[in-house]
């Protein structure tokens, strides 16, 4: 089986094909998802293939087609609902969270809904406060859903391809900014479990959490900290519900430090949660706090040095470890 | 209340010019845009407004400067008609301290409370109920000044609009409803968009009194705003639905492929620009009159674009103190 060089976007565009080809009630929606070959042509050339009844163009109307969406997993179709971007979602955020996330447990576990939301999510360049928000932390506390952020497109494949497969409401999280980055996807793994985080590089005196494009500025930063003698360990957690605590905290017991990398905001969120974990379950082996590489605790601003300055950069990471080792 | 064009003759000619100089000054604006654009000085999505310009203006000149305006993300034109001037407009675009939101919004968030133009909004159809609720501030404290909002056909799908337009029917709010209705959003045509053609339909359902037009002459859109107006002034919120068209894509990224060149060029020839200058020409505007009240437009935008360049770029210890009144929350 061959192994090829797949931009991120491609990698997602043959999951879905893959899945439709495979199973006839797998459907996807979403606006300019169609006759305009998606807002950022991840479904490109879809509607070609497939035909309108499968591919579906909608209305500006989220909480609409989500809802619909919805309605119709219940009843056994596995929508995958396209955001424009994952901004967007929070006008269909009541139908996630009160449908969604809720029909199969109110139910007495008689409902499924097997259903995937994803779009690009997270910061884009210069697209201002009400188009940057990293979205995930918002879903990921909420019970009855699970979410994943893929960084590379073997990833990004795989893990589209269990997202589908799934009996449960996934929510799917992309990046504009890793939409083009090409990565090798070897034809013979097929859906990757979720739950399961990846060490991407290995070291010894530090543990970096990342995950989709932080996984990527994080791996940069490594490479500056090895150039100064200092080996870090990046866990490129894929999947943040489930979150796979044994391997960050296999991880931290060998490195002894931790800090974690997201986009978005730094009150509670993925961070937080992987830090309570980390404390709780690897306390013994900690020689320092866990901390957090973060955005800014403000809303986006749009002028690109103070938006440059508000995301997470390798800079702000190396900086972090440096000053958590050297203390 | 009506204005009427053949009973104020001797103001119409001086007329049309304000309103034909601030429609090329949004124009200019727009394409010193795109150029800053193309050389990396606007970042961000860029949704420009040229082919509308006679919305906005026409729109304005129907109201008080007292009175408020919200718009989409497509707001430089709305910004600029109400008075917001180039500079101001110019140096948000380009990230500016002295931005009219000192560079934190950016194009598509700009804020003018001075002049009441209350943004410049990025969810399709969120800024509807939030009009309504600067109307219903006026109603409660009794004031007389009216709100237009304005918005593309592709926010009549989302629950806003109707959460909006229900609400203010029903509390009889001093607001006119403006849906721009270009044909197109993003990629979608209207009649994918939605289930019938005439927008201003919508207003049935909520007992509000309508309105529709096709932007030809700046004046038409004038008078039937005037009108609307004059409802909301008396209680009556209404829907007015105009129908124009944007002659560029949807945002800078946009090629613009689901229609034909040939679509484009129709609307093009009805450049309600071009009709106000044949207009102004034909009630007795020498050429060269136009021609001197264009370069002064022409250095109007270029002054703004030299002071757009020229400015300081916001320092970072705006991020807090602009997010919270008070001291920050953290
Ligand atoms: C809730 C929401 N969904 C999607 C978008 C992305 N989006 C921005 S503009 C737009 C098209 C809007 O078209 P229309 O309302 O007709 O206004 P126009 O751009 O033509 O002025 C879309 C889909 C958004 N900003 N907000």
């Amino acid at each position: 089986m061959a192994i090829r060089s797949l931009r991120y976007r491609e990698a997602l565009r043959e999951a879905m094909i893959e899945e439709m080809e495979r199973d006839p009630a797998v459907f996807i929606l979403g606006e300019e998802v169609g006759h305009y070959d998606g807002a950022y042509k991840v479904t490109e050339g879809m509607l070609a293939k497939f035909g309108e009844r499968r591919v579906l163009d909608t209305p500006i109307a989220e909480a609409g087609f989500a809802g619909i969406a919805i309605g119709a997993a219940i009843v056994g179709l596995r929508p995958v609902v396209e955001f424009m971007t994952w901004n967007f979602s929070a006008v269909a955020f009541d139908q996630i969270l009160n449908n969604a996330a809720k029909l199969r447990q109110m139910s007495g576990g008689q409902l499924k809904c097997p259903i995937v939301f994803r779009g690009p999510n997270g910061s884009a360049k210069q697209v201002g406060s009400q188009h940057s928000h990293a979205m995930e932390h918002f879903y990921a506390t909420i019970p009855g859903l699970k979410v994943v952020a893929p960084a590379f497109s073997q990833d990004a494949k795989g893990l589209l391809k269990t997202a589908i497969r799934d009996d449960d409401p996934v929510c799917f999280m992309e990046s504009e900014t890793l939409y083009s980055v090409k990565g090798d996807v070897d034809d013979a793994i097929d859906a990757i479990p979720f739950g399961v985080a990846q060490v991407v590089r290995t070291g010894t005196r530090c543990t970096l959490v990342a995950y989709a494009r932080m996984t990527h500025v994080c791996l940069e930063a490594a490479k500056i900290l090895a150039e100064q003698g200092v080996e870090v360990e990046v866990v490129d957690l894929r999947s943040l519900r489930p979150l796979d605590e044994d391997t960050i905290i296999a991880s931290v017991q060998k490195t002894h430090y931790c800090v974690v990398v997201h986009e978005g905001f730094p009150y509670g969120g993925v961070g937080a949660e992987v830090a309570d974990r980390v404390q709780r379950l690897a306390f013994d082996s900690l020689d320092g706090p866990v901390l957090r590489v973060t955005n800014f605790d403000v809303p986006m601003p749009y002028n690109a040095n103070l938006e440059q300055l508000c995301i997470p950069s390798a800079a702000r990471v190396v900086a972090t470890v440096e000053r958590l080792l050297s203390r | 209340m009506t204005p009427n064009a053949e009973s104020v003759v001797p103001d119409t000619r001086q007329h049309l010019e304000d309103m034909y100089r601030r429609m090329v000054l949004i124009r200019r604006v727009e394409e010193e845009c795109a150029r800053a654009y193309a050389l990396g000085k606007i970042g961000g999505f860029l949704h420009l407004y040229i082919g509308q310009e006679a919305v906005a203006v026409g729109a304005v000149a129907a109201i008080e400067p007292t009175d408020y305006v919200v718009t989409t993300y497509r707001d430089h034109g709305l910004a600029i008609a109400k008075g917001m001037s180039a500079r101001a407009c110019l140096a948000e675009l380009f990230g500016k301290a002295t931005g009219c939101s000192k560079g934190l919004g950016g194009s598509m968030h700009l804020f003018d409370e001075e002049r009441r133009f209350m943004g410049g909004h990025g969810i399709v159809g969120a800024h509807i109920p939030l009009a309504a609720g600067i109307a219903f501030a006026a109603k409660y404290r009794g004031e007389s000044n009216v709100t237009l909002c304005f918005f593309g056909e592709g926010a009549v799908s989302i629950g806003a609009f109707h959460e909006g337009l229900s609400l203010a029917a029903l509390w009889k709010l001093p607001i006119v409803f403006v849906c721009e209705n270009n044909e197109y959003a993003m990629g979608t045509p209207l009649d994918r968009s939605l289930s019938i053609a005439d927008v201003s339909a919508k207003a049935l359902s909520y007992g509000m009194a309508r309105d529709r037009l096709f932007v030809t002459d700046v004046l038409d859109v004038e008078r039937t705003m005037a009108a609307a107006v004059a409802r909301a002034r008396a209680g009556h919120p209404s829907l007015v639905e105009v129908r124009t068209y944007r002659f560029r894509g949807h945002s800078m990224s946009d090629p613009g492929k689901y229609r034909s060149a040939n679509e484009v060029d129709k609307h093009k020839a009805n450049d309600p620009l071009v009709r106000a200058r044949r207009d102004l020409l034909a009630l007795g505007r020498k050429e060269d009159e136009l021609k001197a009240l264009e370069a002064s437009v022409e250095d109007e935008v270029q002054d703004a674009v030299r002071f757009a360049e020229a400015s300081p770029e916001p320092d970072a210890s705006i991020l807090e103190t602009a997010t919270y009144a008070g001291p920050f929350a953290s």
